[in-house]
């Protein structure tokens, strides 16, 4: 073979088995490490499952919010108005958590369908809506009207 | 009248920019040289009336003018002056304006900088500079007007901006950022240039090198400020999260990191020519995504402004323009250009083939980890978060692996190099990295951390290999100071480059394995032990700023019963926008261990939740940064790209020295 060619073939050959590993690195780091998000309504109606790693969200129900008197644990309910999850979290809550506000937590729901938060994530600022509870919200918006339009 | 100058300013300014796209590209094709010559003077102008306008924004949100849709989002008459100067490009609009600006600032460099360049290259360069500038003013005149009014019912105070915005990073954190990211397009005209006007020679490689160079400096001094803003700004410590956005700045510096290097290759030795081109067409390419992912609002981050569907559609098809435009000169041109030289297995080359293979996998699993998301949301399958673990688990070990390779690279030679060779320069080195980083655990934890003391082998090992590389080429010199002074800028930049990621690699591994951080319940009184300190929290008191309200809380901390620092975190409530709250942690910063204080949320009994963070070596990162970019400004000013033109044109050369004096 023509020494620039074999050259060029052997420098392919490297690029693929770069490839060839990122690509298995990447699949084991997927396998373990990405969260599927789950509103409120699939939660309660038990589609979301248990123990594993995943990310809920919607809007803190207003008057849910319970501290703990001595240590950090906080107990709340987040709702997309149709469907309600408990969120038990221990640790500092993000400046802009607020009843009455979107928040995303990732965690693990337990066998009592409460949902044990490691991180909660609040929006950033006050116009800003975190994508995933508005298309959950938007969801059971429709899913309501739908329920309630045989009634008018 | 004022914002509508600043308007008709921009709409000047896209006529001229519409004119440099044209005029210099049909003399270049023609061969008119009247025509060529007018690139120059367009760019001139085209940055004159940009200028113009930004600083009418400037000054609309200075006076605080609420007629103006913009300063009445985003400003407020309580607003300290400098945060409503940097209240410009906290917005979208803004931003987008401070981002052509800069283009325009690149534009008249090039202009001015390219006096040893044929008149059909600088012609041609700032000609696709027009195209990309006309790109971005119909944007920002379009969907994202600066200017717009509301002349009815003017507000009489404005919403103010976002109070985690407030702060001394967002100065200048953006403004250093865009500088890097638009840098990258002076590459990519150099790239499209060449490519249109079939000279793939080596003469273009030297042309970009120092262009590109700067470009990556700013980038990496933007990257490592936002870095560090995120550290001390948002309160809990983290200083790198894997965020879509940061990405998105991420990708564009390993491309451009490996387009330097492939450019020296390209230069020196002409081989990669047209790899090197496809790398700056990358590059920049992945600017633009990162504009897309950041301005459209299909992300979750703290840098999305609030969606617009129609933005997004603008920036996407410009992209596809570009990308498809560039990519089909490419698929043109490239085949006709040949490396005429060769090379051998072990040769300088071959080390500067494995960085590029390196760095182009790790930007792909940061691509992949970053669109995955949106790729799944957009099919339908279920919305996704990738976070952070497979972020680490994926670029981590690639990393490592590239810091074998780099520290071997320099000490190659071009062209052919014998495995005893260097294997008599380097085995010492290579052995004491590995001994040293065995033991190190030991010195520091009561726990053996592999990972740090992997991360101090490879580190070390890339600091040792540049030592070695240093004696051998002052080996022939009468004395050491002899020698170092003989070596070049370009030479001294890759050192400081090199030493720099690993002092920056060392601070990210060690700060990751020996943090300590605990959220604990505090009362006034209450003592906090951690890592060898005594956290005293003394209580809190209200205070009182120019636009907030709020508690400042003190803790002393204490070291074998010696006081040794006063922090005092404050917890924040901005009077506009609802009364948004903010956390502003306190530092007791040092070159080996950053304490780091913040409060949480106040609790019955004058109690508060406290966040304790022990962070040793975090500062290294950033220093490491800095020195990189230190590094790539020394190279960029090395001699020979001065040199060559003194032998083009004497007097060409005494105008650019003269301008780079001036």
């Amino acid at each position: 073979m023509h020494p620039v060619r074999k050259q060029r073939l052997i420098v392919v050959l490297l690029i693929v088995a770069g490839s060839a590993i990122a690509v298995a690195l990447a699949a084991y780091a997927l396998r373990s490490n990405i969260n599927l998000f789950y509103p409120p309504s699939d939660i309660a109606a038990g589609k979301a499952p248990v123990g594993k790693n995943m990310r809920a969200g919607g809007m803190v129900l207003e008057g849910s919010v319970k501290r703990d008197p001595d240590s950090l644990r906080v107990d709340f309910i987040v709702t997309d108005y149709s469907a309600n999850v408990p969120v038990t979290y221990v640790g500092i809550l993000p400046d802009l958590f607020d009843e009455g506000q979107g928040v995303v937590a990732s965690g693990q729901l337990n066998e009592q369908g409460v949902f044990i938060a490691t991180e909660v994530l609040a929006k950033h600022d006050e116009n800003y809506m975190p994508p995933e509870v508005q298309s959950a919200l938007d969801a059971a918006q429709q899913n309501g009207d739908k329920a309630a339009a045989p009634l008018n | 009248m004022l914002p509508e100058y600043g308007h008709f300013a921009l709409i000047l300014a896209l006529v001229l920019a519409l004119l440099q796209a044209s005029l210099p590209l049909i003399g270049a094709l023609t061969g008119n040289r009247a025509l060529m010559a007018t690139a120059r003077s367009l760019a001139a102008g085209q940055f004159v009336f940009i200028s113009l306008s930004f600083i009418v924004l400037c000054a609309l949100f200075m006076q605080s003018d609420f007629s103006v849709v913009l300063v009445a989002r985003h400003s407020n008459t309580l607003l300290p002056d400098i945060f409503k100067f940097s209240a410009v490009w906290g917005n979208h609009e803004g931003s987008l304006l401070l981002w052509v600006w800069i283009l325009s600032l690149w534009s008249v460099a090039v202009a001015l900088f390219s006096r040893q360049l044929p008149l059909d290259m600088v012609a041609r360069v700032l000609s696709v500079m027009g195209m990309i500038s006309i790109g971005f003013l119909l944007f920002s005149l379009l969907t994202s007007n600066p200017f717009a009014r509301q002349l009815f019912n003017v507000p009489a105070e404005g919403a103010d901006l976002n109070p985690l915005l407030q702060d001394f990073g967002l100065v200048i954190h953006p403004p250093m950022l865009y500088v890097g990211y638009v840098g990258f397009s002076v590459a990519f005209a150099f790239a499209i240039a060449a490519l249109s006007s079939g000279r793939l020679d080596t003469a273009w490689a030297r042309w970009s090198r120092p262009w590109t160079n700067i470009a990556w400096a700013f980038l990496t001094v933007g990257i490592a400020l936002g870095s560090w803003w995120a550290y001390y700004e948002l309160g809990w410590g983290g200083w790198w999260f894997w965020d879509p956005v940061e990405n998105a700045s991420f990708m564009p510096w390993i491309i451009g990191t490996a387009l330097i290097h492939s450019l020296a290759a390209t230069e020196k030795r002409g081989v990669f020519n047209s790899w090197t081109v496809l790398l700056a067409i990358i590059a920049f390419s992945l600017s633009l995504l990162g504009t897309f992912l950041v301005r459209s609002g299909v992300l979750t981050s703290v840098h999305s402004f609030a969606a617009d569907p129609e933005r997004g559609m603008f920036i996407l098809i410009f992209l596809f323009l570009v990308v498809g435009g560039s990519l089909t000169l490419y698929a043109l041109r490239a085949p006709t250009v040949a490396s005429r030289s060769h090379f051998a297995w072990l040769s300088r080359e071959f080390f500067l083939l494995i960085n590029n293979v390196l760095l182009l996998v790790a930007m792909l699993t940061v691509l992949f980890g970053t669109l995955f998301p949106l790729l799944m949301d957009a099919m339908g399958m279920g919305k996704y978060s990738v976070g952070p673990p497979y972020f680490n688990a994926v670029f981590v070990p690639i990393m490592a692996l590239l810091f074998v390779f780099m520290g071997i690279g320099p000490s190659a030679r071009w062209k052919k190099t014998s495995a005893l060779y260097l294997r008599g320069q380097l085995l010492t080195a290579a052995l004491v990295s590995v001994a040293c980083g065995l033991l190190f655990p030991l010195l520091l934890g009561e726990s053996y951390s592999v990972a740090a003391a992997l991360a101090v082998c490879f580190s070390l090992w890339l600091i040792l290999s540049m030592v070695v590389d240093i004696r051998e080429k002052t080996r022939n010199a009468v004395n050491l100071v002899a020698g170092l002074k003989r070596l070049t800028r370009a030479y001294y930049g890759m050192v400081l480059g090199h030493v720099g990621m690993a002092i920056c690699a060392l601070g990210v591994c060690l700060t990751s394995q020996y943090s300590v951080e605990r959220d604990l319940r505090m009362q006034p009184g209450d003592i906090a032990e951690m890592a060898g300190y005594q956290f005293e929290f003394k209580g809190s008191k209200k205070i009182q700023g120019p636009n907030y309200a709020g508690e400042r809380g003190l803790i002393n901390v204490l070291q074998n019963g010696e006081l040794i620092a006063e922090l005092k975190p404050e917890k924040r409530r901005y009077f506009a926008q609802q009364g948004q709250v903010m956390t502003e942690a306190d530092i007791d910063a040092g070159l080996m261990r950053d304490l780091y204080v913040a409060m949480g949320e106040p609790l019955a009994n004058d109690a508060w939740a406290v966040r304790l963070h022990y962070k040793p070596f975090v500062r290294w990162m950033w220093l490491g940064g800095l020195i990189m970019a230190f590094g790539a400004v020394l190279a960029a000013l090395d001699k020979r790209y001065r040199l060559k033109a003194t032998a083009n044109n004497k007097r060409a050369a005494d105008s650019a020295a003269a301008l780079s004096i001036g």
